[in-house]
């Protein structure tokens, strides 16, 4: 926080110079960035944009100031900033985030602020009013949660999520309420002034739980996905419930009767608010999606029409008086599955930084102006209440989660354990919302001040005492574990095959479960949803999704093994220039495999998928060590590497299918009829399961051809295909121009660039094959390579691809 | 019809349920959804099987079904397939999915992790020798992704040798380039799944409530 404080001093005095240079641009001085500032008297901001006041016989003003013009958004600008320099600041020392949430630091730094503006006497910003809050702080929070929203594990435990979010919440909320009325009627307190409505209205305002930090302490010891999933989903949805209710109650609060059919009439209101905000939700989403499928053209400005959309639907809800949370997070949910697909992958990335980033900022404000607005704002401290209202949310909340556990367990196929209602009952802390909740209360409540002071009391509490405490915690009583790094084909395939498998067995059993659901979904899903929402509608399963993205990311580390060669070696120019349109085009078709949801999201940290790369990067170091100098298996990497491409729509069948005789090879129709042999692999020779097409198939060959003389340069030995080039480049550059259509801009589009994917492909087979050719009678496989001429297919059957041959010419 | 009253009326649901570790109820109402798959006959055979709807847009219902009459998924030492299985036998393969008690030793967790893997090696491995070769890997990937449309199968031959190459690379680690991988054991597959929580997760939830009137 020093660091944010140096900064802050640094910043503001950028930013005058900054100002001042404005000015000065637009009067005709040069700026002179003084410390000391002279302010203008302040003037009413009107319309017009001229600066200068025009005094009665005014001269020129050599130097002015507006203050008041910019204060407001200047203000802002200021806190954001400063909220954000703690936030670095808290990164600098690395462990202190791995023992204290952030969410206390915040409010540290924020009480510390808070200390310094009291002692100047310095009234904080009026900034977080009922409007300012629900119209735009509360979105970007909102929408960040739904967005990220782990689809899978929500929707396969989405009744539990919806069970502990809504019962729970009016469990809280009413219980607590009940009890803090019980209590209000002691004497002693001195609160008997209180009445139901507003004993339950606070009781409301602390149920919402905003277990962030428990979420990013869970996520860190990796707990089971369940529990880690309903305790997001709850902090979601209940939210939503805690919204609706706080609306319901401040309305009922003014109330000097409460008949006992406006309860009716809250009860129907309420799924009235609920559903409704859903529905509208859904709508938004799905035109939301529909509109990205037309956006290829404007790329610039697709990432707004996420923002847009979602935002409207808040508003309409808004409008409406229904649960406008409820809305923002289908609406995100609704769309992302879609709108992922549809964009590129920049755009994806912009609208998955930008829904990150307005978040985060906003919850990182509302927890840094909590701190401020415990020193400054006026206290009213009531012993009794206060540790009531703590000992209360507290019981309840245990007690909440026991009972409800029990009722939901025989619904569930794996059950809660007493381990994970304990990580539940004390991951309930309170946060932002409850406090924006509390300071935005209607003027009208007699002890508004009592009920922000007992609400800070107990966010401080939580956030402080349960939020420090629940890693050791967790990590002591050992809640059952998930590992969640588990992003192989070989898994995703079973986690497919198991779903399979359980709905089917279900369907043999005659009864449903989700998966009977998602299956009837899914299938509802690619037979309309796909096909209206969608460009490139065509239907992709999640192991095909993953499969390429491995694909992808392999593709890249070839681009990049390349691109280190050609620094090391200015002279191959081909590589430089095709390079750059290589990654564009990776980078373009990137878009098609990220339907995959990241299973785990924290509400501070965009998903990274670096484990992905795990597996490859075994397989390349594996490459890499076969690669040692004394052994020539130049073409051994590329082509295992170039095995795992994945050409859309091409026939893979002859590449990937080893004819038993390889002496046709050059026929490529006769090649795809040959018939795989059904034989146990292990017994024909050239019918090798696939692992063996990433082992060197040959080594140590003797290097007779005078053509291949460069295949004995040492880079050559140590990197895959440094070596080639010289020779080809020019070649190859001259025999391109036909298949090289990613450059045309038609790029963009879906098809195209998955035909321009494959043609990158083709033309770098083309190159290695022209290569191979090249060096052909020095790599001859020793055992069998009857034909020498195209042992390219014969030395790794896997990898030839018969149909590119033509162009070899 | 009370539990109680089949639990008199059929002793020996009382061997079932001591062997396959499913309450009365539960049996007695999949004894009901066996009548009714079978006609109310002894036995069931594929044809059985292939009438029921629901079933019908699986993608890899044939092994599904073929799971059912497989002699491995009875007992430890089976081999082969039957032509008809009865009830006892179509219990003991449901029992499979059966979700493991709430308490668990770790050493329980693992026998039943080893068990429900052991069901799915068995489904993939149609030939009954102790490893699941390429082909029969590219034939599951195949049926998978066979419901999805616009893919070829070319798509899932490819992904299964991907598939397989991870699983040599996990499995083996570095190989010389003579080296062979012959195909996943089920020492591999259980390192291949290393982490895939399938204990916790193959489950299904059997209702004691028959359902088999409101399904066809």
């Amino acid at each position: 926080m020093d660091l944010g404080f140096l900064t802050r001093r640094g910043l503001l005095f950028l930013v005058f110079t900054v100002l001042s240079f404005l000015h000065g641009s637009r009067g005709e001085i040069p700026p002179k960035p003084t410390g000391g500032v002279t302010l203008v008297p302040p003037v009413k901001p009107d319309d017009v944009p001229q600066a200068y006041p025009d005094g009665p016989k005014s001269n020129l003003p050599v130097f002015t100031m507006d203050y008041p013009r910019i204060q407001i958004p200047f203000e802002i600008t200021l806190w954001v900033l400063l909220a954000s320099f703690a936030k670095i600041g808290f990164h600098v020392y690395h462990k202190i985030t791995i023992w204290v949430p952030e969410s206390c630091l915040l409010i540290s730094v924020g009480l510390i602020v808070g200390g310094i503006m009291h002692s100047v006497h310095e009234e904080p910003p009026a900034v977080l009013s009922s409007t300012v809050f629900f119209l735009y702080m509360l979105p970007p929070i909102v929408l960040d949660s739904g967005y990220f929203m782990p689809t899978r594990p929500f929707f396969e435990n989405i009744g539990t999520v919806l069970w502990f979010a809504v019962v729970g919440t009016l469990w809280n909320s009413i219980g607590i309420g009940m009890s803090l009325f019980a209590i209000c009627q002691i004497e002693a307190f001195g609160v008997q002034d209180l009445n139901l409505q507003e004993n339950l209205l606070f009781a409301t305002i602390i149920s919402a739980v905003d277990p962030v930090a428990v979420l990013s302490v869970f996520e860190d010891v990796s707990v089971n996905e369940q529990l880690y999933i309903v305790v997001f989903g709850e902090c979601l949805f209940n939210d939503a419930v805690t919204v609706v209710l706080y609306n319901m109650f401040s309305f009922v609060a003014d109330m000097p009767v409460v008949e006992p059919v406006d309860v009716f009439l809250g009860v129907a209101r309420f799924f009235v608010v609920g559903l409704g905000g859903m529905g509208f939700g859904i709508l938004f989403g799905f035109v939301a999606a529909f509109t990205t499928r037309f956006t290829s053209k404007v790329r610039e400005i697709e990432p707004l029409f996420i923002f847009m959309y979602s935002y409207l639907a808040y508003l309409v809800a808004e409008l409406f008086a229904i649960s406008s949370i409820m809305a923002i997070v289908t609406c995100a949910l609704t769309m992302k599955y879609y709108v992922e697909e549809n964009v590129s992958q920049r755009s994806c990335t912009t609208i998955r930084h930008v829904v990150k980033m307005l978040g985060c900022i906003s919850e990182t404000l509302i927890f840094f102006f909590l701190g401020v607005v415990t020193i400054t704002t006026e206290h009213e401290w009531n012993w009794g209440y206060i540790l009531c209202t703590l000992l209360f949310a507290f019981v309840w909340r245990g007690l909440g989660v026991l009972v409800l556990t029990q009722i939901i367990n025989p619904f569930r196929t794996i059950p809660f354990q007493m381990k994970d209602q304990f990580g539940m009952a004390y991951g309930g802390l309170r946060g932002a919302i409850s406090f924006a909740l509390a300071f935005t209360l209607p003027d009208s409540i007699g002890r508004k001040q009592l009920f922000i002071t007992a609400t800070i009391a107990i966010i401080l509490f939580t956030v402080f005492l349960q939020g420090i405490s629940i890693r050791p915690l967790i990590e002591f009583i050992n809640v059952r574990r998930t590992n969640r790094n588990l992003d192989t084909i070989n898994v995703e395939i079973h986690c497919r095959l198991m779903e399979h498998t359980i709905s089917g067995i279900e369907d043999l059993c005659g009864q449903w479960s989700h998966f009977y659901w998602k299956d009837k979904f899914m299938k509802f899903n690619n037979r309309i949803l796909r096909r209206i929402l969608i460009r490139d509608s065509r239907a992709e399963s999640s192991i095909v999704a993953l499969y390429k993205k491995l694909e992808l990311q392999n593709a890249m580390e070839i681009l990049d093994t390349y691109e280190t060669s050609t620094s090391a070696k200015p002279k191959r120019k081909f590589m430089a220039g095709d390079l750059k349109n290589m990654h564009d085009i990776l980078s373009k078709n990137m878009y098609k495999i990220r339907q995959r949801t990241v299973a785990f999201t924290g509400k501070h940290a965009l998903p990274n998928d670096a484990q992905t790369k795990e597996i490859l990067i075994r397989r390349h170091a594996s490459i890499r060590r076969s690669l040692r100098p004394g052994s020539f298996q130049t073409s051994a990497v590329p082509k295992s590497q170039k095995y795992f491409s994945l050409p859309a729509g091409q026939s893979l069948d002859s590449k990937l299918f080893p004819p038993e005789r390889l002496s046709y090879a050059d026929d490529q129709e006769t090649m795809s009829e040959v018939a795989y042999p059904s034989k146990r692999s292990r017994f024909g020779q050239p019918a090798r399961s696939s692992s063996r097409a990433m082992m060197p198939l040959q080594r140590l060959d003797t290097l007779t051809e005078v053509s291949s003389v460069d295949v004995l340069n040492e880079g050559r030995g140590e990197r895959g295909r440094p070596g080639r080039g010289r020779t080809n480049s020019s070649s190859s550059g001259s025999r391109v121009p036909a298949p090289r259509r990613h450059i045309t801009p038609s790029a963009d589009d879906d098809n195209g660039s998955a035909d321009d994917f494959t043609n990158v492909r083709q033309e770098a087979a083309a190159e290695e094959e022209e290569r191979q050719q090249e060096e052909q009678p020095s790599s001859r496989p020793p055992a069998w390579a009857a034909e020498p001429r195209d042992n390219v297919a014969t030395r790794n059957p896997l990898l030839k691809r018969p149909q590119w041959n033509p162009k070899k010419m | 019809m009370g539990a109680l009253q089949s639990l008199h009326g059929r002793p020996e649901y009382l061997d079932l349920a001591e062997k396959t570790g499913f309450s009365f109820e539960q049996i007695r109402v999949l004894h009901e959804r066996f009548k009714q798959l079978s006609h109310n006959e002894e036995t069931l055979r594929r044809s059985h099987f292939n009438e029921i709807p629901d079933l019908a847009c699986n993608p890899i219902r044939a092994q599904i079904i073929e799971a059912f009459f497989d002699r491995r998924n009875y007992h430890q030492n089976g081999e082969g397939t039957v032509e008809e299985i009865g009830f006892e036998e179509f219990l003991v393969v449901m029992s499979h999915f059966r979700p493991p008690s709430l308490h668990m030793t770790e050493e329980q967790r693992e026998n039943v992790r080893r068990e429900k893997l052991r069901f799915v090696f068995n489904m993939h491995d149609t030939d009954n020798d102790g490893t699941i070769t390429l082909e029969e890997y590219r034939h599951v990937v195949e049926e998978l992704l066979s419901r999805s449309g616009a893919l070829e199968k070319e798509t899932a031959k490819s992904i299964a040798d991907a598939a397989m190459l991870e699983v040599a690379s996990i499995s083996m680690g570095h190989m010389e380039p003579d080296e062979f991988y012959e195909g996943i054991t089920f020492e591999h597959f259980l390192k291949l799944l290393d982490g895939f929580e399938i204990e916790s997760r193959m489950n299904i939830r059997f209702l004691n409530m028959d359902t088999s009137t409101l399904c066809k």
